[in-house]
């Protein structure tokens, strides 16, 4: 029986919209949906038709919530109308970014919102089948997700000729067995067919020629979820939730070191700052804020004096970092960033799937160029040559993995080398108590 | 002997999808959840089914780490030590298993009760530190409350 946290503290500051029915009893069965308003956009959708759907959904400003923050609206725009071939709607569930947990919650609590996302998508661009891909360890979240699929199902929702419109379309789900790659969206194809999760290359993107060589959308858990409330209430007011170009709401994941870690349902463009202090309860013990990640490891990090930065995809990109995927990671003024770049190149190491040189070799190298640096063995140089082999990484890989393991280590690297340094001089990391004799 | 019930599932599984071999590597998952591990007659009989070669099957294996060719324990540990976990104690944790299990990263204690793993990010950052017991959650963990669990576990 597990045991784990309600991720809903909760917060006056929160403005909810995805989780709006979170926290009602029994909030994941369909009679309880549709008592709040479920499947009453899946009807709208039927009414005004494909074209005024991609049309909504592009001006109300939804951006890929999975990291990249394309506007969802005009990938799916991308699909040819006639195909040859099945088209395909993938929902992205392999939620595998460090320090990224929210949409555990979006199918755990309100799974039926995410059905009826998939079946606007998949009409919008006229598919008649979807997957949702799931990662392995969220073996009880394809539980609940099964469970809903049935109902949906049984209530006419999915199947043949839905609520008598003569559209059909069939949706499962599929389950990943532990591959971040997986996340990455041609991996995940390739992954979804049986393969290894090796990368494709691009172009041909997958809205042309994606699952089974079919024109396919792939969006992230949270998107989908935002469909019916974009359709039910209008582009106008999804855009007005956010900041220019940044419709809506977002999901942030607050972790690490802060006082309420949980998941909070706030409008994009939120200040930082207010989101660690006022939102999260700010840092634990009086301790000083170090630095934050500010969506996932893969971007780079921000140091305390950066967090005046609205949290939309454009304010966080202008500082040079990215909005990611909503996760939040707080670090204090213990913290050993060196351990951080460390840790952070550890993972990637581990989960560079090895088809692309670059990313292969130099995860593994810059792994074990920073554990020989924390431990106190490192070189003068060494922080250069980590420098070097990052810039080697950059844009020289298919999938976007070489990126995400050499940007927040260039971040660290140059905006933490003073820590460097000191391990350098001192022959061991000033952060642990024990320090370490290398005589 | 593969059993009834499997059988049934790897079929109601493959007719899912256009391409049968899309269903290897969940297949392969939920003969592992059954069996403890992938046998060599699980490789033959999937691979039969979706008409690949047993070596495609094995090609999978290699590639997704939750798929194992020899049994695990009966409750296999997964401690996160990826940065939201680390920073508050998830290193710790991992360390105290050790000590506790007697047995380090991959390996299986002699009675076959626990195994451990030392796991990459498993979404459950806000809970930090975390593990997963086989597909349980666990969180907020202290010493403490991994010493409680593995008794329960023991006991059970």
């Amino acid at each position: 029986m597990s045991e784990y946290q309600n991720y809903l503290k909760g917060s006056p500051l929160e403005v909810r919209v995805l989780t709006r029915r979170f926290g009602i009893p029994n909030s994941t069965s369909i009679d309880v949906y549709l008592q709040h308003d479920g499947y009453k956009a899946l009807k709208k959708a039927f009414e005004i038709g494909p074209d005024a759907i991609i049309n909504e959904m592009k001006n109300s400003g939804l951006r890929g919530r999975g990291g990249a923050g394309f506007n969802t609206g005009m990938k799916w725009s991308f699909v040819p109308k006639q195909s040859a071939r099945p088209k395909y709607v993938v929902c992205n569930a392999d939620e595998s970014e460090p320090g990224t947990c929210k949409d555990r919650p979006l199918m755990e609590y309100d799974p039926h919102q995410l059905l009826e996302g998939i079946i606007i998508a998949g009409f919008a661009i006229g598919s008649h089948q979807g997957y949702i891909y799931i990662r392995g360890e969220y073996r009880y979240l394809m539980e609940i997700l099964d469970r809903a699929l049935a109902e949906a199902y049984a209530r006419g929702f999915l199947g043949k000729n839905i609520l008598g419109t003569g559209f059909d379309f069939d949706l499962c789900t599929h389950t990943g067995a532990g591959a971040y790659e997986c996340g990455e969206e041609t991996a995940l194809l390739n992954s979804l067919e049986g393969l290894r999760g090796y990368p494709r290359i691009k172009p041909p993107f997958p809205a042309i020629v994606g699952l089974y060589e079919g024109p396919t959308i792939i969006n992230n858990v949270e998107t989908l979820a935002n469909v019916p409330h974009i359709i039910q209430n209008g582009a106008e007011w999804f855009a007005k939730l956010g900041t220019p170009k940044n419709g809506g709401t977002r999901l942030f994941c607050l972790s690490g070191h802060i006082e309420r870690p949980g998941v909070y349902e706030l409008p994009m463009g939120f200040p930082l700052r207010r989101m660690i202090e006022e939102v999260g309860g700010g840092v634990p013990g009086g301790r000083q804020l170090k630095a934050v990640i500010p969506g996932g490891s893969s971007c780079p990090v921000l140091t305390a004096d950066e967090v005046d930065v609205a949290m939309d995809f454009d304010a966080v990109a202008k500082i040079g970092s990215m909005l990611g995927s909503g996760g939040v990671v707080v670090l204090d003024e213990e913290t050993c960033m060196v351990k951080v770049a460390q840790r952070i190149m550890k993972f990637y190491a581990h989960e560079s799937c090895g088809w692309c040189i670059p990313c292969r070799e130099g995860t593994s190298w810059l792994k074990s160029l920073l554990e020989r640096f924390h431990s106190g063995a490192g070189l003068p140089e060494d922080p250069d040559t980590a420098l070097d082999v990052s810039y080697n990484m950059l844009g020289k890989t298919l999938c976007p993995l070489g990126d995400a393991a050499a940007m927040p280590t260039i971040s660290i690297l140059k905006k933490f080398r003073s820590e460097f340094e000191e391990h350098l001089k001192l022959g061991c990391c000033p952060f642990e108590k024990k320090a370490v004799s290398v005589a | 002997m593969l059993s009834e019930a499997l059988l049934k599932k790897f079929e109601q599984v493959i007719a899912r999808y256009p391409l049968k071999r899309s269903a290897i590597v969940p297949c392969l998952l939920f003969a592992q959840d059954e069996m403890g591990f992938i046998s060599d007659e699980v490789i033959e009989e999937v691979a039969r089914r979706v008409e690949v070669r047993p070596v495609e099957v094995i090609e999978d294996i290699g590639y997704y780490s939750m798929l194992h060719r020899n049994p695990l324990g009966k409750y296999n540990l997964q401690v996160c030590t990826n940065v939201s976990c680390m920073v508050r104690g998830g290193e710790e944790i991992l360390e105290h298993c050790k000590k506790r299990l007697g047995v380090g990263h991959k390996e299986t204690t002699p009675d076959g009760l626990f195994s451990l793993e030392e796991v990459e990010c498993l979404g459950a950052c806000c809970g930090a530190p975390a593990m997963q017991v086989n597909y349980d959650f666990y969180e907020d963990l202290t010493p403490a409350k991994v010493d409680a669990l593995l008794e329960r576990l023991r006991r059970q």
